[in-house]
């Protein structure tokens, strides 16, 4: 028998297979990041909440209809993003000292009507969000969603007048700092104590 | 001159060799982006909630997910209320454990960034979140994200 050379592999269909391949994992792929709206739990603690003046409290409940109670009264949900502002930047008084000061002082960047029936200052004003036990989660994330625009909204009109550029943009550069940059972290800082969203979630009732 | 003339002949075909290595290189690329999701959903697929003001999740190995919608087999009933951990109904005191569970899989240096994120559908009632919330709470999972479809309009 004569020996022949060996043959070589044919490799020509050797892109269909990788073809294949490919196509089971673009299709399996999924590159979408998980966001969402971060919240912070509160710690468990003996220590009493302090006593809170109703000034500051900006009551807006929803009841098992899906529907708002802010303050009292009923509201719609695109309404509430300008009440939420409106109270928030009211600057009516004095404010909890700001990082690294002593004494607390009046509002010098609020552009409020600083009526002193409502919040004395941004740091100080609280949104209490109250719901009732069978609320739909739909309704409960557009209420949240309109009081952190309500804080965006405070906070780009701020830094576009300290800084030139709004919030969001600053915040991006922070990050595409990696976290690093002093200046721009001093800058992100000041904004968020400036207005701190304070958004507290109470205990669902269970009217029934 | 004819004899440059003579050289005019048919188009080479184009050489495909190379196409089998940048089909591989797009395979291991995808390959590697890949992440397969870890466990079945028992409950249906929730229908996330549109908001706008979001922030991404980072950091992947951290992030527990809790599920939470309408069960796919019957007998739990037809409520957008039911839990999924991991594999498996559960209930909000089955929460604590699960954490737990969680925090066993990374670092201690690192159990204070994990975050909790849930996967709620719209139709969910707050009540279920309140449970899930305390249970967080009596654990120490100060953390929490409320996973969402970004949309920039309003939806009513």
């Amino acid at each position: 028998m004569a020996r022949r050379e060996n043959p070589e592999i044919n490799a020509g269909s050797m892109a269909d297979i990788a073809f294949l391949l490919l196509i089971f994992f673009l299709v399996t792929t999924t590159m979408d990041v998980d966001s969402g709206i971060p919240k912070k739990l509160a710690e468990r603690t003996d220590v009493k909440p302090p006593i809170v003046k109703e000034r500051n409290i900006f009551q807006v409940a929803i009841n098992r209809n899906n529907q708002l109670l802010v303050e009292g009264e009923g509201m719609e949900l695109k309404d509430l993003k300008d009440a939420a502002v409106k109270f928030i930047d009211n600057g009516g008084g004095i404010g909890n000292p700001m990082p690294g000061k002593e004494a607390g002082e009046s509002c010098n960047y609020c552009k409020g009507e600083k009526d002193p029936s409502s919040s004395d200052h941004p740091n100080k004003a609280i949104i209490s969000v109250e719901s009732d036990r069978a609320t739909e989660f739909g309704i409960y994330v557009s209420v949240q969603n309109e009081l952190l625009k309500a804080y965006a909204e405070l906070r780009n009109k701020l830094c576009q007048e300290k800084y030139g550029m709004s919030f969001t943009e600053l915040d991006k550069a922070f990050r595409a700092s990696a976290r690093k940059d002093k200046a721009l972290r001093k800058k992100v800082e000041d904004i968020k104590s400036s207005y701190p969203q304070i958004i507290s979630d109470s205990e669902p009732t269970n009217v029934q | 001159m004819s004899k440059f003339k003579k050289k005019k002949k048919e188009m080479p075909a184009v050489n495909t060799s190379s196409l089998p290595d940048i089909v591989f290189m797009l395979l291991f690329f995808f390959m590697v982006t890949t992440v397969m999701r870890e466990s079945d959903l028992a409950i249906e697929t929730p229908r996330l909630p549109s908001a706008s003001e979001v922030k991404k999740l980072e950091r992947k190995s951290l992030v527990s997910t809790i599920y939470v919608g309408k069960a796919k087999d019957a007998k739990y009933g037809t409520g957008y209320n039911r839990i999924q951990l991991n594999d498996k109904i559960a209930t909000p005191e089955d929460v604590p454990s699960f954490i737990f569970l969680e925090r066993g899989n990374v670092s201690e240096a690192e159990v204070p960034f994990m975050t909790t994120s849930l996967k709620m559908d719209k139709e969910s009632s707050v009540g279920t979140l309140a449970d899930i919330r305390e249970k967080l709470r009596d654990v120490n999972a100060l953390k929490l994200s409320l996973s969402i479809h970004k949309s920039s309009e309003i939806k009513k």
